[in-house]
This record gives structure tokens, C-alpha cells and sequence, in this order.
């Protein structure tokens, strides 16, 4: 896949692959080997009709192949450029063994956005039902949980507290990686459907919990994992600390980055220092690079065979001249007298016995504390579910993480009440909260439908 | 979702009061929240003071001050145009209780706030006694409507053009340093709204003779849902949110030399945003900007 050059892309937030032509994406799916098996099938999470797609890719078919995967998949733009492919389809191709495996991803990106280019949609043919569901948060599991319900019939609203849809693709994932009007556009084939979306709208602050309840059928909560950690280390009052969720709100849901056009501002220094070291770590210091920050570290206490991140985005982040510093830890955050961060201790660790996470434990190596000079500061150590919904929704059981608590078929304690996606999960990927969201839709309606018999 | 501006009174040179409807706010509002409003598309979101809603009549009246781009934006605005969003009531209720004697500290656009609250505070049979400040005489806000929902008013102004001359705290001070009488029965709690400045001082106050003290804290937001960690204050070690978990909490565990600093982590910013901002409507005026500086599709509700 040609993708811009490093040098191109730290300028700006344009998308990093350029897509293929026509004639690559023919080539790339002429590649596929056609197994019987359909090992990429079997290893998607939403278990899309890969095989049939590229097959229709290669003989050029290209408005099939879109029809193929959208029927499945209302969002193929989006999971084409944001799942862990590597790890799923990518990862079980045959081709993969020698290192040329097919493109999977790339080829459902293209086929999207052939289609977007042409404004070229499915027209469903929906059968109405009566009942109401509604949905809660508008991440993927609420996506694509509101458009299955919706294929069915059912008259589905779906509560957002932003003021645009989209959850974690809006306010989290950069628009280089997945460009805004990617987002926008798959989200409107959902209204266009007939799904209606309350956006500014809290669940439990501006409608209660249990009144929801009466006024629906079935509820689906998809709230994610939208609440940030932080270390709880000395300076972070300091200005010029973030947590990653608010540098990447500022930067994705705002636009501080085209700031004075937008209004929402950001401060990034020439110095920044990124605490952690995954997928959200990497966009944090992209994105930070793209502001213009000179030098930008990835601070991370284990090394690069425990991170997180994809692949992938490691090998973007590097070739955009992100710094690598790994087995070190934070121990406080440096200020001036004015309350600026002007640094950060660090202590040197070691790799001790593997720990509950199956990766070995950092150790401090203690004496080994130095200091880097930084003017910016941001922790990316992951996210927690929302307090503020938790706290609405006392009823419902969650465990000692704060993650809903559901049963196999994604059912919480209380009846006609279903979770998924990061609210049950944690910090999980896209495509495991769309197979949650599909597959409570599914519970929805066999319940529903068994209750009207 | 759109919110539409029906009515526009300046209460004093740079404070306005807007009614807007908000049916799904002033359904749910209780004294002590807020709101998140953004003006135009690519604005800001912006904490709001509400200080009056009107569930009947699906409307609350914000009041607001202009300090920024987004504020004057806002003050611009005219009667029948709109907010295009409008997120709440955000933030925790204040706790209403019967008291005893309450006393509210009111300064700036945290008049407005207190409002409600004192309403609510005397409606259940609380004796409310308020002090509000201001520079000059021009610019206190709401005094009548302060009158009304208070037991008793004491005014201070910077210069002395209304009331008596010196600041809401040497009032306060006076209050609590004088030798209890049968005439003067303790102070049960102490609420003050106001410039962060301000609320430090009645912490400070307040603080030797352990009168409970309640500030409501006007930090930095942007979600105002607990996701950014923006709007974080620290009682002693303690981390907390503003948004979820305030936006009130006992002054004299708030540090509030850290609220005071975080609150100028944009002010660079906010300066460059205002003076173009300036510019770009002193060439609107000129004829040589474009009309609309922020167009806005038209929508009939």
C-alpha cells in the first residue's frame, strides 16, 4: 500500500495510507489463494464474507463486492482501516507465512470508499415492528447493535452525550489513521435507515434510568470505557499534563489542530513525553508530532515485545521520528514556579517474573533516577468505564473494575438490559465491540420476538 | 441539538442573561448544576452558568460573561438565533437541607449561580443571608432577584458607588470575627460562588473557626462527562473531577492555588483567539469580511 511519506505526513492530518487504485486492488485480490477453509472468515470477529468479497474484487465487481460486505458490516470504511487485521483475517491468511499476506483490510477500505465516492448505498427494504429499543452510546457496539435492530424493524434511538456520533471513532482515533468524514458518512447510512440519534443527551442525567426502562422494549448500553487513569504521581496538577483523552478530544472532536478556524485550543510543547505505550499512546504522539513538537518520547516500563500497540502503529510512530525509550517508569512530574511541566523523573526498571497479565513484571532499579527535560506530558495508561452513567444506573451489577457484568448472551442483571463493547470489556478493540453489538442485537430480537408470540 | 434564544438582556457591561429553550435541561435542572454550550459548529464547549429554569416553559436563562472568543461570540448572538449545542444539566445538584443559617458569598457571574441555590436553601426554611460584590454599582447583577430569595442583602463594591466600600470577604470576615452575641447565632454553613480568587479568600476565612464551607469550582471543561480529566482539582491528594464529581466541594480541602493556575493553561491562546476574532469583526464591519462569520444552517426547530 503507498502511504505518505513521513516527512509529508508530520505536516498535516491527512490520511497516512493513500487506498489502493483500481487496478492495485484487482492485483492485491488476484493474490488470494481461495481456501477452502476461509481461515480469514472463520478468524473475523463479525465473521464478514471475506472470500466472497475479494472474489468479486478480482473479477472487478467492485459494487458487489461493496454489497457483499456492507450487508454485514455497516461500517467497512471504518473497521477496514482501524481493526488489528494482523491478528484476525491478515494474520491466518496462508500468504502470511512467507510475509506477503494478503491485504485485507486495505481491500475492504477500498471497496468503502469506492462506494462512498459514488454514493452508492443499500436501499433497505425494512418490514416495521412496533417495539422501541434504545441504545445507548453511539461507539461501534452501539452501531452496528442499532443497525441490525433497525434491519429488523424496530424503531431504534440512539443516545449520545457528545454533540456529534461515533464515540471512540470521533473523539479518539486520529483523522489520519481514520479520517472524520469516513465516520460521518458511514453514521449517516444509519439515519438514513431510519435510526435516530439524540445527541447532547446524557442517560441518567437528563432522562433517568429506570424511566428509560419503561419507555422501551430493550435497552443496549455501549457507554465504552471513556474515563481516563491516571498514574497519581507528584506534578500532575502541572499545565501542560494531559491525559491522552483530553490531547485526543482536543484534537479529533475539536479540531484544536486547525485552531483560530476552530476554537478549541491545545498547547503542545517542543518537548512532549507519552506515558505508555499503547495504540492510544502511539496516536497521542502523532498527533503531537503533527502540532509541531520536535522531539517526542514514548516513555514505557516494560520493552517492545510487551506493547500493546499494533504493529503497524509502531512502525508509523517510528518512521515519524517518535523516540523510543523503553524500561523506564515515571516517578513525579517537574514544574516551574509558575505551574509549567518542565520535566519528568524517570526511573530506569528491569523485567522481573511474568505477573496476572502473563508479561514480565517491571522492576525499579532503584538509584537509577534521571531527569528529562519535557514541556508536555501525556499519560496514556488506559480508560475505565464511565462513573457518571455507572453512578445513574446503581441497579445494574458491575464488577470491581467497573465493567458491566453480562451473561453469554451479552445480558446484564436486570431483563431486557444488554452491555458491550469497551462497558463490558475494558480497553478492547472496534471490531470486538461490533461482534458484541451484533450479537446483542441478535438477543434483542429473539427476545422480542418470542414476546410478541 | 439546537437551542434558540428567545430572549437577550445585558445585565451589566460585559454579563448577559439569555433565555433559551432547553426542554430537555430545564426538565432535570437542579440549583448548583451547569450546562455545555458551543456556539457554532467549530466552537468551543464552554461551562455555563444556569441560573433560572423554567420546566413549564421549557426554558433556562444562562448568564454568562465575556472573557474570550467563545463568550463574545455568544454575546453577539441575537434574540431568535441559536446555540448549536446544548449539553446538561451537567455536574452534581447542591445539597438543600434546612441549615440553619447559611450564609452566600456571591461575586461576578457567580451571583447568578448562587440564585437558584439561595431559593432553594430558604424554601426549606433556611435563614439565607447573602453578600454579593462587585467593582463599581454598574456591575453587580441580579440584586433584586438576590433580594427576594435572600433574608437579608449585604453589598460591597471595590469603590463604594453602592453599599458599603471593600470586598465581599472583609463583610464575611466581620461577620464571623465579632464577638457572638445573643443577636448573632453561629453561621451553620458558608456557600460562595465567584471568581476563584474570591472563593480562596472565604476558604481562608472560614477556615480558623471550621465553618463548613461549599465553593462550586468554574475549572477548564471540555466534555464535562468525566472523559477529558481537564477540569481535575486536588483536595490535599486526592484527585477529582469538577464535572462528575462537583462542580461543589468543601473549600477548605480544595488547593486552590492549583485551580487558580490551571485555569490560565489556554490563556496564550485565548488571547490570539479573541484579538482575531476582533479583528475579523472589525472587517466585518468594514465591509471587507464575509456577513456571516460563523454561518449557520437556518433550521425552523
Amino acid at each position: 500500500m503507498r502511504e505518505l511519506s513521513p516527512e509529508e505526513r508530520i505536516k498535516n492530518f491527512s490520511s497516512v495510507p493513500l487506498g489502493y487504485t483500481e487496478a492495485e486492488a484487482v492485483r492485491e485480490a488476484q493474490r488470494c489463494l481461495q481456501c477452502r477453509g476461509v481461515p480469514c472468515e472463520v478468524y473475523c470477529p463479525i465473521h464478514l464474507r471475506v472470500l466472497d468479497m475479494i472474489r468479486a474484487i478480482a473479477a472487478r465487481r467492485f459494487q458487489e463486492a461493496f454489497f457483499i460486505i456492507q450487508a454485514d458490516n455497516p461500517l467497512p470504511a471504518i473497521t477496514g482501516r482501524v481493526c488489528p487485521q494482523e491478528s484476525q483475517c491478515e494474520g491466518v491468511c496462508p500468504l502470511a507465512q512467507d510475509g506477503r499476506g494478503l491485504n485485507i483490510g486495505k481491500l475492504e477500505a477500498f471497496v468503502a470508499d469506492w462506494a462512498r465516492a459514488r454514493g452508492l448505498r443499500e436501499k433497505l427494504q425494512i418490514k416495521e415492528r412496533p417495539q422501541r429499543v434504545a441504545v445507548i452510546g453511539s461507539g461501534p457496539a452501539g452501531l452496528i447493535c442499532a443497525y441490525d435492530l433497525r434491519r429488523w424493524g424496530y424503531q431504534v434511538v440512539v443516545f449520545e452525550a457528545l454533540h456529534k456520533a461515533g464515540g471512540v471513532l470521533q473523539y479518539g482515533i486520529p483523522a489520519f489513521r481514520l479520517p472524520t468524514e469516513v465516520v460521518d458518512y458511514e453514521i449517516s447510512y444509519l439515519q438514513e435507515i431510519g435510526v435516530e440519534f439524540r445527541l447532547n443527551f446524557f442517560v441518567g442525567q437528563n432522562i433517568p434510568f429506570a424511566e428509560l426502562r419503561r419507555d422501551f422494549a430493550a435497552i443496549f448500553i455501549g457507554t465504552g470505557a471513556g474515563a481516563p487513569l491516571f498514574l497519581g504521581i507528584e506534578g500532575e496538577n502541572l499545565k501542560g499534563v494531559y491525559s491522552a483523552n483530553e490531547f485526543l478530544i482536543r484534537v479529533n472532536l475539536m479540531k484544536a489542530y486547525r485552531f483560530l478556524e476552530y476554537d478549541t485550543p491545545i498547547i503542545c510543547g517542543r518537548r512532549v513525553g507519552v506515558i505508555g505505550a499503547g495504540n492510544v499512546a502511539m496516536d497521542a504522539a502523532r498527533c503531537a508530532r503533527r502540532l509541531g513538537a520536535e522531539e517526542v518520547y514514548i516513555l514505557y516500563r516494560r520493552t517492545r515485545k510487551e506493547s500493546p500497540a499494533r504493529d503497524e502503529e509502531i512502525q508509523h510512530a517510528l518512521e515519524e521520528g517518535i523516540i523510543w525509550m523503553e524500561l523506564v517508569a515515571p516517578r513525579r512530574f517537574l514544574g516551574d514556579e509558575k505551574g509549567w511541566c518542565r520535566g519528568v523523573e524517570l526511573v530506569r526498571m528491569r523485567l522481573g517474573e511474568p505477573d496476572s497479565s502473563g508479561r514480565p513484571r517491571p522492576l525499579p532499579i532503584e538509584g537509577s533516577e534521571f531527569v528529562l527535560e519535557l514541556e508536555t506530558v501525556i499519560e496514556a495508561l488506559g480508560t475505565t468505564p464511565n462513573r457518571l452513567f455507572l453512578k445513574q444506573a446503581p441497579e445494574l451489577a458491575v464488577n470491581r473494575w467497573g465493567l458491566i457484568q453480562v451473561d453469554d448472551n451479552l445480558q446484564t442483571n436486570l431483563p431486557g438490559v444488554f452491555a458491550g463493547g469497551d462497558a463490558i470489556r475494558g480497553n478492547a478493540t472496534v471490531i470486538l465491540a461490533l461482534g458484541d453489538g451484533r450479537k446483542a442485537a441478535a438477543a434483542i430480537h429473539r427476545q422480542l420476538s418470542e414476546a410478541e408470540r | 441539538m439546537k437551542a434558540r434564544i428567545i430572549e437577550r438582556r445585558q445585565l451589566c457591561p460585559e454579563i448577559y442573561l439569555y433565555k433559551i429553550e432547553a426542554p430537555h435541561v430545564a426538565e432535570r435542572f437542579r440549583p448548583g448544576q451547569f450546562v455545555i454550550i458551543q456556539t457554532h459548529e467549530k466552537g468551543e464547549r464552554i461551562p455555563l452558568t444556569v441560573a433560572e429554569a423554567q420546566p413549564e416553559k421549557g426554558i433556562i436563562s444562562l448568564v454568562f460573561q465575556v472573557v474570550g472568543k467563545s463568550t463574545l461570540h455568544l454575546s453577539l448572538l441575537q434574540k431568535g438565533q441559536y446555540l448549536e449545542n446544548c449539553v446538561g444539566p451537567l455536574g452534581n445538584p447542591s445539597e438543600i437541607r434546612r441549615f440553619g443559617r447559611v450564609v452566600c458569598v456571591g461575586g461576578g457571574t457567580g451571583i447568578a449561580c448562587l440564585w437558584p441555590i439561595l431559593k432553594a436553601l430558604k424554601a426549606v426554611g433556611n435563614e439565607v443571608l447573602t453578600i454579593i460584590g462587585a467593582r463599581t454599582a454598574e456591575r453587580l447583577i441580579l440584586v433584586e432577584e438576590i433580594r427576594q430569595a435572600s433574608s437579608q442583602v449585604f453589598i460591597t463594591t471595590d469603590d463604594g458607588s453602592q453599599g458599603e466600600k471593600g470586598l465581599v470577604t472583609d463583610v464575611l470576615a466581620r461577620w464571623i470575627n465579632s464577638p457572638a452575641g445573643a443577636s448573632s447565632p453561629a453561621i451553620d454553613r458558608v456557600i460562595a460562588i465567584g471568581p476563584a480568587p474570591m472563593m480562596k479568600k472565604v476558604a481562608e476565612v472560614t477556615r480558623p473557626q471550621r465553618i463548613k464551607t461549599i465553593v462550586s469550582l468554574n475549572t477548564i471543561m471540555v466534555d464535562g462527562t468525566g472523559m477529558c480529566g481537564s477540569c481535575r482539582v486536588f483536595l490535599g491528594q486526592t484527585m477529582k473531577l469538577a464535572c462528575i464529581d462537583g462542580p461543589e466541594f468543601d473549600a477548605h480541602r480544595v488547593n486552590f492555588d492549583d485551580v487558580i493556575s490551571r485555569l490560565e493553561m489556554f490563556r496564550q491562546k485565548e488571547k490570539l483567539a479573541l484579538e482575531t476574532y476582533r479583528r475579523q469583526l472589525a472587517a466585518q464591519r468594514e465591509g471587507l469580511a464575509p456577513k456571516e462569520l460563523h454561518p449557520k444552517r437556518l433550521s425552523s426547530d
